[in-house]
């Protein structure tokens, strides 16, 4: 690897790992010393490297660095050494020094008793977002700003939040117990769901930025099914969801960075490696007698790997969307259902469906609804698509609706 | 040919960087080091870590510091081959120290002992 490109690569995956073991030593309470120890690891990186060279083993260097200093920290701080030292001892063996462990099996154990702790229920969700993208991703102040679109100031502030959130909740950094790990699974997911729409459908014009967030998801998502006791069904099928959507990643954007609709992508672009995979943990997420929502989305997605508009497709779709909204209602969720039955019973059917949605602050319903006028009856369909467009937000979506004004 | 020492003052050493300076700051400085290093001019350096400092004064006075004395902290230095003290400051105006404001980087020949300086 070239040194350009060793060092961010080493930020990228090593702070994430020293600061999750710290904070697992340190306890929650002290995830700003941790990630303080990670960031002066690498500042003794700065003085040494550009001066005598990369060592032949950075990450070893690295770690070497990490264990020593936060040794140092921990004798010559006085609340620390008398107050956090004597708990941290009295679960360590009798009569052993502290042991800083940077193993690749205990780093995996603190990185995901980390996810665990940051996604406990008594924090709020943008937090958990936030202190993942930071503490487990990695990711700098700057790069978490512009993938919120946001400020640095205001990312920091939120972070700043968060952390006191998971002080005041005393957040205990485990497993969950046995009888626990369903439920605290459940609201992991949540979180892991939301990271990966944040990059999936972020408005963020930085492309590799987007990329690299779903990319964390689906690794976070993959650590849980590593470990056997979180290796569920429904885990399969969200890491299934990902791998499905991902295949579209470079089909969605045009050269100019404008959206690409489904039906006008170039399917050459999906990439089918990523469509195996998703293949394979979605036969892999069939193994439990249960139906998440993340296998029905799962399996939407799978369908929509399929370019062909055969009816079973669609058939298929509009049963799974059936399904989803009889698990969670979600406006975007019933809008595609509408889709579907228009593509399986004609735009009639699904015109008189889509007015019984009441959705009308939302402009996908009136896109949904121009879009299914334009065959019948032109005028309302721009009347619909002139609505959408008064009330949409982004530039991005804009555009589309212009569009297909444009195109009537 | 002459050695020259170049010393990197900084103002406010203990400023506290995010990874994404270091990052930054590393590949700078490793681009600036070989690029002197490349013409067969850099002879060694370091970085000065600032924990752990101390200043002894007279009367076996030991301080930890040297921060709040001084305005400027040492960060750091090179020692570079150069046959005028000019070239030597070319070296140093393309130190990324000096892209901190206040920061400062000092050029000194480096006795040679046969006095021929």
């Amino acid at each position: 690897m070239q040194e350009q490109e060793l060092i961010p690569h080493l930020f990228r995956t090593e702070f994430r790992k020293i600061t999750a073991v710290l904070c697992k030593l340190l306890g929650i309470a002290n995830v700003n010393i941790a990630e303080d120890i990670a960031g002066e690891t690498f500042l003794s990186a700065l003085e040494i490297w550009p001066f005598k060279g990369v060592p032949e083993n950075p990450v070893a260097w690295l770690y070497a660095v990490a264990k020593n200093k936060a040794k140092n920290y921990i004798a010559r701080d006085h609340l620390f050494h008398d107050k956090v030292m004597p708990l941290i001892r009295s679960s360590s063996p009798a009569g052993h020094e502290i042991e800083i462990d940077l193993s690749a099996a205990n780093i995996a154990d603190s990185q995901l008793q980390m996810l665990f702790a940051i996604c406990h229920p008594s924090i709020p969700v943008e937090s958990q977002i936030g202190l993942s993208l930071r503490i487990l991703c990695g990711f700098g102040i700057d790069e978490i700003a512009n993938a919120f679109l946001t400020n640095k100031e205001t990312v920091n502030k939120r972070l700043y939040r968060a952390k006191e959130k998971l002080r005041a909740g005393m957040v205990v950094i485990e497993f969950p117990p046995e009888n626990e790990i369903n439920s605290r699974l459940r609201s992991v997911l949540t979180t892991l769901y939301l990271l990966f729409n944040e990059g999936y459908y972020s408005e963020s014009q930085d492309t590799i930025l987007r990329n690299d967030l779903c990319l964390e998801a689906m690794r976070l998502t993959y650590m849980l099914i590593d470990n056997e006791q979180t290796d569920h069904p429904d885990v399969n099928a969200l890491l299934a969801m990902m791998c499905f959507h991902s295949s579209r990643f470079e089909a969605r954007k045009n050269a100019n960075g404008e959206m690409v609709l489904y039906q006008d992508q170039d399917e050459l672009l999906w990439d089918q490696e990523l469509i195996t995979k998703g293949v394979y943990y979605l036969n892999r997420a069939s193994k439990g007698d249960s139906i998440s929502k993340y296998h029905l989305e799962a399996n939407i997605a799978y369908w929509h790997t399929i370019k062909e508009d055969v009816t079973e497709k669609w058939e298929n779709i509009l049963q799974l969307f059936n399904q989803l909204l009889a698990i969670e209602y979600s406006p975007i969720a019933a809008l595609n259902r509408t889709y579907a039955l228009s593509k399986v019973s004609g735009n009639e059917a699904a015109i008189t469906a889509a007015e019984k949605l009441d959705l009308t602050t939302n402009h996908f319903y009136f896109t949904l609804l121009g879009e299914l006028y334009k065959d019948i009856d032109r005028e309302k369909a721009k009347e619909n698509l002139l609505k959408a467009l008064s009330i949409a937000k982004s530039q991005a979506d804009k555009q589309t609706i212009q569009n297909k004004i444009d195109r009537l | 040919m002459n050695e020259y020492i170049l010393i990197f003052r900084h103002e406010d050493g203990q400023k506290v960087a995010s990874p994404d300076q270091i990052q930054a700051w590393m590949k700078q400085t490793m681009d600036w080091v070989s690029g002197i290093a490349a013409q067969n001019k850099f002879s060694s350096g370091t970085g000065l870590p600032f924990e752990d400092a101390r200043v002894v004064r007279p009367n076996n006075v030991v301080t930890n510091g040297p921060f709040g004395d001084i305005k400027e902290t040492i960060g750091g230095y090179i020692i570079v081959k150069a046959d005028s003290v000019d070239e030597a400051v070319e070296f140093a105006k393309g130190s990324p120290v000096l892209q901190g404001e206040g920061n400062s980087v000092e050029v000194r020949k480096i006795a040679k002992g046969d006095g021929t300086h």
